[in-house]
């Protein structure tokens, strides 16, 4: 199994990403450099965290013209599990893979802490391993990270299942006081309609070993691997995704 | 002609940096400023003396890249 890590100007957690996937999981991984347009027969694309492009206009704006981008979007479209980490997570919604904005935070304090992260949904190719419910504890890292979308738009996404992860505190109940950021509706990670391409803020490649102090983050990566494994999504190969399971 | 942009978040949108400022205002004893709301700006030099196209391209890159329509609107002055 391949995972291609996306660099662009400005990445940071680049290296986290390719280190989770290639020395933890043991699966292959390669970079991609954001002038690239191929993705070298990947089956996995991340976005890395990190401020792309010096995160000029708004946090993942400049990313979105950057000419990978165009092939991460074709792979998005047939299926291919896409998963954008924090800045990557910015990136999706500026390209519009996912729906959404990220405002500043509304302490406008830049937040570098652990927090709790339930997971609300596990028919992603990244939440495929886990638990309905499951508290995942995970450090996040941004300024900007307040999710919004139009009332409309969030209830569109609660109907369809599409709020992959929410912040909560350690005992799995969402609190005013364990959303970090602001977050409408406590939203910390989402799908997109056709539930490949997930969005998250915090840092998974952060807590997938114990020395780093949590290792709740690996799931999400083993995830992706059960679940190409399973034969149940299409990576590169062109296979449609198809919904994985039930939640 | 020239074309000025200006980004701000759409009024449904809270925009806590703008709170802040309109807090340090009141602290600073300026009760008279009700609200604040912070946005950005920007000057397009552009290669036409139509003030109509002006318009045209500056709405046209607006939409594309200078504002976020899912949190921000913006308004163009041309001159």
């Amino acid at each position: 199994m391949k995972f291609a890590v996306v660099v662009f100007p400005g990445s940071n957690c680049d290296e986290d990403a390719y280190h989770a996937a290639k020395d933890v999981l043991g699966q292959r991984a390669e970079y991609i450099w954001h002038k690239e347009t191929d993705l070298k027969n990947a089956d996995v694309v991340i976005l890395p965290g990190g401020f792309a492009h010096g995160d000029y206009l708004r946090t993942g704006a400049m990313a979105r013209f950057s000419p990978i981008m165009r092939t991460v979007a074709a792979f998005a479209a047939q299926g291919g599990p896409v998963f954008g980490i924090c800045n990557g997570f910015q990136v999706l919604l500026e390209s519009g893979l996912l729906p959404g904005a990220m405002l500043r935070n509304r302490d406008l304090k830049f937040h570098c802490e652990h927090v709790h992260v339930r997971v609300e949904q596990t028919d992603t190719p990244f939440t495929f391993a886990c638990r309905r419910g499951q508290v995942l504890r995970i450090p996040i890292a941004h300024g900007e990270g307040n999710y919004f979308a139009e009332p409309a738009v969030i209830a569109q996404l609660e109907a369809n299942r599409q709020i992959i992860f929410r912040y909560t505190d350690a005992a799995g109940k969402v609190t005013d006081a364990a959303n970090p950021n602001g977050s409408a509706a406590a939203i910390a990670g989402l799908c997109n309609d056709a539930r490949n391409v997930v969005g998250l803020m915090p840092h998974p490649e952060r807590a997938c070993e114990a020395a780093l102090g949590s290792v709740d983050g690996r799931i999400l990566f083993e995830s992706v691997v059960e679940a190409l494994k399973s034969g149940t999504i299409g990576g590169s190969k062109g296979a449609v995704m198809q919904t994985i399971g039930s939640a | 002609m020239r074309a000025r942009v200006f980004v701000t978040l759409k009024p449904s949108v809270f925009d806590p940096q703008g709170k802040t400022i309109a807090d340090a205002l009141h602290s600073l004893g300026y009760g008279g400023v009700d609200d604040v709301r912070q946005g950005k700006y920007f000057e397009l030099d552009l290669n036409t003396t139509e003030a109509a196209q002006a318009r045209a391209l500056a709405a046209e890159v607006a939409d594309k890249l200078l504002a976020n329509p899912v949190i921000e609107s913006y308004r163009i002055e041309v001159d």
